[in-house]
């Protein structure tokens, strides 16, 4: 295990340095003069080479990557070109708001998508099967954006011409400002994730939950007597539920970099906003930053799938 | 976004969902047809894939035969109608008898724009998914058929490609180039092929263990040979389900560019585009979203039925599991 743990983090550092030095590079050939930017029209040759030369602008993009790295790995992620705050400080303001989001958002998708996909796997090529397949099918087919628009127009703008105002058009409200006005700014963001993402959970577990109903332990468990639901949540789901954990680890990972669509549609300030927005003003500390946050996520995500794998199933034997 | 469709791939290939598929009355019918063929005909008995199968055509023929939308209404994509298609005060207008999808915030014909949209839609998402399966079957064969270092090169690749966060990278690069059609199509396809390197890798892996691989080797056939003529047959039902199911989420991807701001330069048509310039509206003006909104969704649920049926047509696995 811990030979394991140590192999994965190593493969994880190779593909993050791949990474930093892919956007570094990319970002480095940006078009767009940052120094230029922030010194104004007005300003002189003089001040943006002055800003060039305090950015560190002005050297090789070698020791400007070297330096980066340095101080990265001791926590220093520079500062926000913009706004004059540590990169660090941006990214822990928005990331309790992503985090809010994609947390709420799982456990809907989870509990939504599991639910259906047994529904669906109790009675293959049922009525409820077929109706769920389409329910999943329509939702993942579903442009976030679209179904972010679409709710915001049905359940914001018609429910408050009808008098009812239950939910607001967007915006954030901290979790200390109280649970209720909390949740209310993130039910249809929440929705929103939740629905796209539901539909690969139920695929997942109708077909894994019907691979297991077939094994010969399952009619072991039934020929003993147990209870119906018995066999199917706690013998049958459990097992069925390992590709469910990949997945969730995967996608939870490659969420909390940002759920970029979702916090643009619901103009939520999380990291996916962040990012946007460090994207159009060429905020490369910020960009750099993000990028490799969300790749970090994605690969830590992994080795906690990979891990969880072999505690779900003694089969399997981590190497 | 996940650009990886293969939670779906591998959820759902475990059972048909056609009901009727018993093969052949007797077991000499089957004889002499080749798997294609017996796919096939599964997959013409699947009336939902036949119906979306419909569908497509439809659409392909909605962006094949755009300017008869035009001739049609007399409304050319990109004309502004500013006196007759804005109201007084310059909103969009809704359907009317001559412009039957409403107008948007320029006083364009929406129908006409959703026709032509369907244009750029359906060519990112087959060009790009074209490109993305070219190069993970490349990559995948590669990497499983010569293993070693190699593979290990090869699979820190797939690594990154699987790590990246897509979206931001996707526009970091739109935005150093300035949009176009061909860099959309690059740079979706560029970042999509690694889950495909990943499935054919996986199952060259076992194949290249197989007799027929040491037979050709014995017979004196290159590497090459061996790859392309001998292996890549055998991967091809994977790839094929695969790539059905690619191209919706890539038309996805390249709605969100678009909605984003980072789609085709305007006045191009772009679904996306037009969803993006009709949320400022959607308070007022909804036929600006539902119609390109039903479009895309249309497309891609069509697109994702077909696939599903496609997958239960050629998917080994669910020939198995039936038995």
């Amino acid at each position: 295990m811990l030979r394991f743990l140590i192999r994965r983090t190593a493969l994880g550092a190779v593909v993050l340095w791949l990474i930093s030095m892919l956007v570094f590079a990319l970002f480095f050939v940006a078009p767009g003069d940052v120094a230029r930017t922030i010194a104004g029209r007005q300003a002189t040759p003089e001040t943006v080479a002055l800003i060039q030369h305090r950015l560190g602008l002005d050297l090789p993009i070698w020791e400007q990557y070297l330096g980066f790295v340095g101080r990265a790995l001791r926590g220093d992620l520079g500062y926000d070109y913009y706004h004059q705050v540590p990169v660090t400080t941006v990214i822990a303001t928005a990331a309790p708001i992503t985090l809010s989001l994609v947390v709420g958002a799982a456990i809907m998708w989870l509990a939504l998508g599991v639910f259906n996909g047994v529904m669906s796997a109790i009675r293959p090529r049922s009525f409820v099967d077929r109706a769920l397949t389409v329910f999943a099918l329509f939702f993942y087919s579903m442009p976030s954006f679209l179904l972010g628009l679409l709710l915001l127009y049905f359940l914001y703008f018609q429910l408050t011409l009808a008098g009812i105002a239950v939910f607001p058009p967007g915006g954030f409200e901290p979790l200390s400002s109280g649970v209720g006005p909390w949740a209310q700014h993130l039910i249809l963001p929440w929705l929103t994730l939740a629905l796209v993402s539901a539909a690969i959970y139920t695929r997942l577990t109708r077909g894994s939950m019907l691979d297991v109903l077939g094994e010969d332990y399952i009619r072991t468990a039934r020929s003993k007597g147990i209870s119906e639901r018995r066999v199917i949540v706690r013998h049958g789901l459990r097992s069925a539920l390992t590709p469910v954990v990949t997945q969730f680890g995967i996608d939870v990972g490659a969420l909390l970099g940002g759920a970029v669509i979702t916090e643009t549609v619901f103009s939520l300030p999380g990291i996916g906003k962040a990012s946007i927005d460090a994207l159009t003003q060429q905020n490369q500390p910020v960009i750099i930053a993000t990028v490799l946050l969300a790749s970090t996520a994605v690969v830590i995500a992994n080795i906690i799938v990979d891990v969880m794998y072999a505690v779900l199933d003694p089969r399997v034997r981590l190497h | 976004m996940s650009l990886d469709p293969t939670g779906m791939a591998s959820a759902a290939g475990a059972v048909d969902d056609t009901g009727d598929r018993a093969a052949a009355p007797d077991g000499k019918a089957i004889e002499g047809r080749s798997p294609w063929l017996l796919g096939w005909q599964r997959l013409r008995r699947d009336r939902v894939a036949m119906i979306s199968l419909g569908i497509l055509v439809l659409i392909v023929l909605m962006a094949v035969l755009a300017p008869l939308a035009t001739t049609i209404t007399g409304h050319p994509p990109n004309e502004q109608y500013r006196q007759t298609g804005l109201s007084p005060d310059g909103l969009p207008l809704g359907p009317s008898s001559s412009f039957w999808m409403g107008t948007d915030d320029l006083g364009r014909d929406i129908l006409v724009r959703v026709a032509y949209g369907a244009r750029v839609s359906l060519l990112v998402g087959v060009v790009s998914t074209g490109i993305a399966v070219a190069i993970g079957v490349v990559v995948g064969l590669a990497a499983g058929f010569f293993g070693g270092f190699v593979d290990t090169v090869l699979a820190r690749f797939i690594d990154v490609a699987l790590t990246v966060p897509f979206l931001l990278v996707a526009i970091a690069l739109v935005s150093i180039t300035g949009p176009s059609l061909t860099i959309t199509i690059l740079v979706i396809g560029f970042f999509s092929w690694a889950s495909v390197a990943r499935i054919v890798r996986g199952q060259v892996l076992s194949l290249r263990e197989r007799e027929f691989v040491e037979a050709a080797r014995s017979l004196g056939a290159s590497d090459p040979r061996i790859m392309f003529v001998d292996i890549l047959p055998n991967v091809l039902a994977p790839v094929i389900v695969y790539t059905t199911l690619l191209i919706p989420v890539v038309i996805v991807v390249e709605a969100t560019l678009a909605y984003l701001g980072l789609g085709l330069p305007p006045p191009t048509a772009d679904w996306g585009g037009m969803i993006s310039d009709g949320q400022k509206y959607y308070t007022t003006a909804w036929w600006f979203i539902i119609f390109p909104g039903a479009a895309l969704l249309l497309t891609t649920l069509a697109f994702n039925l077909f696939g599903d049926g496609v997958r239960d047509a050629f998917d080994p696995r669910a020939d198995q599991l039936l038995q």
